[in-house]
């Protein structure tokens, strides 16, 4: 056993030698053939492994884009799922490339750790939901309510600012687990149940009765969700902001998985510019000028991607609302390609 | 008279034949014997019995009305767990087990994500476990050395190329790297260099403490021998691919923690024991420092200190795998609870074992090897098997630097949109509950059946 132990020891001094966290994020990538990506230990919609183990979700998807972008494929990727409390140190220590996990974005997250937030893949906020035969409308009348939520988590520091500047008087009953929340208001020991809106619809389906239930108006918090890399890597961290911003174009631009093929002969300058057919916006990147089309060869555009992941199809059934583009009313705004 | 005699004499009062035997009175035997003699032969044991009779009662129908006869057993996705108020079919208030949930994710509980058609490697190395060590565990089968020598040298090797896919690339240890680019061959270079720093040691302490320093280096060339070997084979080629370790999981990985604790714990924990008990202050100080240190931490602080701390300390583009700092600090861990163990075993020795053995002339390890530890580890079964499965137990632990064993996969398979139903996270649980207890219960029968067998009859 020590043998054994000192081997793997001695085997994995060699096998650490492999990645590396010096400046060229995409010179590594490219050399050991493989984006390495933190995800979540499981977000429904988000990060979450299948029954079959493949991951799925919007930050996985955004991970596949990346990998698409510098590959031209979306498989070469590899995923390090990562608790909330050692994702920064993965990504510092160079263990991971991006960190995709539903982050939220923060100003000290962004000045004080050493990392780069690299634009928002989901606007969310945090929401309230509670049972139909409170009558209640509005946060506002939650004078007095029990509130069910997480520990240690930004919710109940939210959930808290929120009860104090309205002057209302609240009690926090707090789990560690999500499933000990839902389980705890399900059976009646609180009245209202707080966390993320995205979080909101998915607990719902672990309600007895999800149809008695009811989510308030308000959101009390901003959590704008994204991808983040190391600061000083220029190369890399607009190569994930790009992606991002490719997805986004695509979906302006009407450009699907489905039609990308065709869309390569269109007549408009702007897909040609995005598909790569005129300038050489990608080599700018450093990488090839079919990126973003490979892009949405492998993932969709940014809607395609919400909608399989998260939108009216899934049993998460999130609505599109301020994840909607500019041009429909939403947040969801790319900078143009030329 | 005579006749009065004589008839007295024929009159027989003696009996020619035995009576058969009684059966024992009704209210002594039989079930209701049994059950007055042993639940109801005093007052406060009959209120205790009719207490536990009212908890079964209470505890055991539903349960098995929760698990068994009132549950799910087939199912694509959540609607087939799912009550006609949360879109599925079943009757509102329906609540019991969903068992297809753990059937879809049963190959994940147990394999983690390790890649589908690379999966008979792990039953292999499954199978090759249990195969080594049924004999082992058996006392009436033979050829133990052989068998330890197998299960301790050979099969973790196997294990590790058949886990890992072998094929280690080594790049050098020792020289720094402008006297010489990192290869293979300085690699073995390296080793070399090593190996003869090592000797000259060895050679010297040998030298200073007025012995004979050949059969100790002889030995030391023979241990780096087999360490050149072991680090040969594991760094050929034998065409397997190269499953990552964050890819394993579920029930393979917790063996592989809790087998890797046991086994590093043991030796480890003797060694520590001694040294506590030394008379060499430097060896009897490093080892309080050390049992002391790892005991006064918990083990999620060592886990938490392996997977943020050290990387940070490492310098840049060096890391770890993340698997094996959680198994150098479990190992550590359950070495310094085992020292404990072991140091009460070696204090309940009377005295005059240990004079008897010097006063044999047997040198220390000797009368360790002979005398002293076989009496002291036996009587500690009990505690060396306790903190086995508080180490079985304890690799749950490791989910929170996000290594997914079984309740790891089970936590985490809890997110999936597909399955989410109110009763899907207590099936999870009572799966893994379950699971836990088989294991565990196995580890405790055992160490009952070892006790029985190793008793020679001291303690009456």
């Amino acid at each position: 056993m020590k043998l054994k132990l000192l081997s793997i020891a001695l085997g994995a001094v060699a096998f650490g030698a492999v990645s590396s966290a010096s400046a060229a994020t995409l010179d590594d990538v490219k050399a050991k053939g493989f984006v390495q990506c933190g995800v979540s230990q499981g977000l429904a919609g988000f990060s979450n492994p299948d029954d079959k183990g493949n991951w799925t979700g919007l930050d996985v998807d955004l991970c596949r884009g990346v990998a698409a972008a510098v590959f031209g494929s979306g498989d070469k990727v590899k995923f390090t799922p990562l608790s909330a409390k050692e994702r920064f140190t993965a990504l510092q220590s160079g263990e991971i490339d991006i960190l995709s996990r539903n982050t939220t974005w923060t100003m000290s997250r962004d000045t004080q750790l050493g990392l780069n937030f690299a634009g928002v893949n989901y606007y969310d906020g945090q929401g309230f939901m509670v049972r139909k035969e409170l009558k209640v409308k509005s946060a506002l009348e939650l004078s007095g309510a029990s509130v069910c939520t997480n520990t240690g988590t930004t919710t109940e520091l939210n959930v808290a600012d929120y009860f104090r500047t309205n002057k209302l008087d609240y009690e926090i009953v707090a789990f560690e687990k999500a499933d000990e929340v839902v389980g705890a208001y399900d059976a009646g020991r609180c009245d209202v149940f707080t966390t993320d809106q995205s979080g909101l619809a998915a607990q719902r389906l672990r309600l007895t009765n999800p149809a008695d239930h009811v989510v308030l108006p308000e959101i009390i918090s901003k959590e704008p969700l994204g991808p983040v890399v190391r600061q000083g890597d220029d190369q890399w961290f607009n190569i994930v902001k790009w992606t991002h911003n490719a997805m986004l174009n695509a979906e302006e631009l009407g450009v699907t998985q489905a039609n990308v093929g065709e869309m390569m002969n269109a007549d408009n300058p702007a897909i040609k510019r995005l598909l790569g057919t005129e300038g050489a916006f990608g080599e700018k990147l450093g990488l090839g000028n079919d990126w973003a089309a490979n892009i949405i060869k492998a993932v969709g555009n940014y809607g395609e991607t919400f909608e399989r992941n998260v939108g009216e199809n899934t049993p998460l059934k999130l609505p599109r609302g301020v994840n909607s583009l500019w041009s429909k009313g939403g947040l969801q705004y790319a900078p143009p390609v030329r | 008279m005579t006749d009065t005699n004589i008839s007295v004499a024929n009159v027989s009062f003696v009996r020619g034949k035995m009576d058969p035997a009684l059966p024992p009175p009704i209210s002594e035997s039989g079930i209701v014997g049994w059950m007055k003699k042993n639940l109801f032969s005093s007052t406060s044991n009959t209120i205790f019995t009719l207490i536990a009779i009212w908890l079964l009662y209470i505890i055991v129908p539903g349960f098995l009305q929760w698990s068994l006869f009132d549950a799910v057993w087939s199912g694509g996705d959540r609607l087939a767990c799912a009550t006609t108020q949360q879109g599925g079919e079943l009757p509102v208030g329906w609540n019991a087990a969903c068992w297809p949930y753990i059937g879809a994710y049963m190959k994940q509980f147990i394999y983690g994500r390790y890649p589908d058609h690379e999966l008979w490697r792990v039953n292999i190395v499954f199978a090759l476990f249990f195969i080594g060590l049924a004999p082992l565990l058996m006392p009436s089968i033979g050829f133990k050395k052989l068998n330890l020598i197998l299960m301790l040298g050979v099969f973790p090797l196997v294990a590790f190329i058949l886990l890992t896919g072998g094929s280690l690339n080594y790049s050098g240890f020792l020289l720094p790297n402008f006297i010489m680019a990192p290869s293979l061959l300085k690699f073995w270079i390296d080793f070399i260099i090593l190996t003869a720093i090592v000797i000259g040691i060895v050679y010297g302490l040998m030298r200073a403490t007025d012995s004979d320093p050949a059969p100790a280096v002889r030995q030391t060339l023979f241990a780096m021998g087999v360490l050149a070997l072991v680090m040969l084979i594991a760094s050929t080629d034998f065409g397997l691919e190269e499953v990552e370790t964050d890819r394993w999981g579920g029930l393979m990985l917790t063996m592989v923690i809790a087998i890797t604790g046991i086994v590093a714990s043991l030796p480890l924990g003797i060694l520590l024991a001694l040294g506590r008990q030394s008379e060499m202050p430097f060896v009897r100080l490093f080892s309080v420092i050390f049992i002391e240190g790892w005991r006064g931490v918990p083990l999620i602080t060592v886990l938490f200190m392996s997977s943020v701390l050290l990387p940070l300390f490492l310098p840049d583009g060096v890391t770890f795998d993340k698997l094996l700092r959680a198994l150098i600090g479990v190992a550590l861990f359950s070495a310094a609870y085992m020292a404990e163990v072991v140091r009460g075993g070696l204090q309940a020795i009377p005295k005059g074992q240990y004079e008897g053995a010097m006063a044999l002339g047997l040198s220390f390890w000797q009368s360790m090897r002979m005398i002293i530890l076989p009496q002291a580890l036996k009587i500690v079964i009990p505690g060396i098997v306790n903190t086995f499965i508080g180490l079985f137990k304890d690799t749950t632990l490791v989910s929170i630097i996000g290594l997914l064993d079984v309740l790891g996969m089970i936590n985490s398979s809890l997110s999936d949109p597909k399955w989410a139903t109110p009763v899907q996270a207590l099936s999870g649980y009572l799966f893994g509950a379950a699971l836990f207890f088989v294991f565990c219960f196995m580890m405790s029968r055992y160490s009952i059946f070892m006790e029985r067998k190793l008793d020679t009859g001291h303690k009456s």
